[in-house]
């Protein structure tokens, strides 16, 4: 009987949980405006939370990622555009601050920098097989008749061909 | 081309010396900050009660090169770098100001009063939208200020004996001469 029950009580907490879970927006006061709530949870997902770094601020109960959240609504209402209110916070963090640097010159090694790895593995791998096709050019000896017998009598009679 | 094995070999190594300096010499927790050589935030702040008057940015053009030290009473790694903070102080080799980073001011006042003030002026940033503006985002955090309020460097963490001596001296030295 307190088996059930019990078991019963850990069902429920587990349904707690991932109810809870399923809608995980921290508590916090939003935007009045639906439109301009979504436009602030947009954005803030591409902000990278400072505190725990490989999280958004979207994703991050972190103290500094609250504050920002709440600054990105702040500039939402204050009119700013999607680029403006990204633009408020490098100007204050750098490019690290957004999820997905854009391009520049000092963020060019990070974007090209897989391309032209995977160049030089191609090329390694290119050079790799050709130089192994050399084996071939090895000269062939041919079977002396002694070889040749010995081959003739392991093979069956119906397939006494050598190969060429 | 008979050393072709070394290839291999060579490749892993040259990988793992990368790897080692990054483990022991870079810190991604580290992000620089992208105020330096540019003016302070403009800010207006009162002081922690009872300990000096308010901070504001136009406080930090002085003339000669001072410190803005981010400081909290919930900082553990704060109590680490004060001792430190106190002896430039009795020295009198450097101003030193604090920006009392998300705290209350009971607190604050109570946290200065068991630890000793280093501080000239004290500013409370309550809601933390100061230290949004000079991009802090962990405390305590240490900005080195020019004589003109520009920031020169910016110190992520407690600031250590070393670290003054490799960081803040040199800057004393090169603009107060």
């Amino acid at each position: 009987m307190s088996a059930i029950f019990r078991s019963g009580f850990i069902a429920t907490i587990f349904a707690v949980f991932f109810i809870a879970s399923a809608g995980a927006v921290f508590v916090e006061k939003q935007l009045e405006d639906p439109a301009q709530e979504i436009r602030a949870r947009e954005i803030s997902e591409g902000i990278r939370c400072l505190v725990c770094q490989n999280q958004s601020i979207m994703d991050s109960n972190a103290d500094l990622a609250r504050d920002l959240r709440q600054i990105v609504r702040e500039r939402i209402l204050a009119g700013d555009s999607d680029a403006q209110v990204k633009n408020f916070l490098v100007v204050r963090y750098g490019d690290w601050v957004l999820l997905d640097p854009p391009f520049k010159l000092r963020t060019a090694i990070l974007w090209l920098g897989p391309l032209v790895i995977f160049l030089l593995g191609g090329i390694a791998v290119i050079m790799f097989v050709r130089g192994r096709g050399n084996a071939d050019d090895v000269e062939t000896v041919p079977l002396t008749a002694e070889e040749e017998a010995n081959f003739k009598h392991i093979l069956p009679d119906d397939n006494n061909e050598l190969p060429k | 081309m008979r050393l072709r094995f070394l290839a291999p070999v060579l490749t892993f190594s040259a990988i793992a010396v990368i790897m080692w300096y990054a483990l022991f010499n870079l810190d991604p927790s580290e992000i620089p900050s992208e105020l330096l050589s540019k003016p302070v935030p403009e800010f207006s702040l009162s002081g922690v009660p009872g300990y000096g008057p308010d901070l504001a940015s136009t406080d930090l053009k002085t003339g000669k090169v001072t410190l803005l030290n981010v400081f909290a009473s919930w900082c553990v790694a704060c109590l680490a770098e004060h001792p430190l903070f106190m002896e430039l102080k009795k020295q009198g080799k450097v101003d030193i100001y604090g920006l009392n980073y998300k705290d209350k001011p009971d607190a604050a006042a109570k946290w200065l009063k068991r630890n000793g003030n280093p501080y000239v002026k004290t500013g409370m940033d309550e809601k933390g939208r100061v230290g949004i503006d000079f991009g802090v985002y962990g405390v305590p955090e240490t900005f080195v200020i020019g004589p003109d309020g520009k920031i020169l460097d910016k110190i992520i963490g407690p600031v250590s004996q070393d670290i003054y001596e490799q960081r803040i001296e040199p800057l004393l030295e090169e603009n107060n001469s």
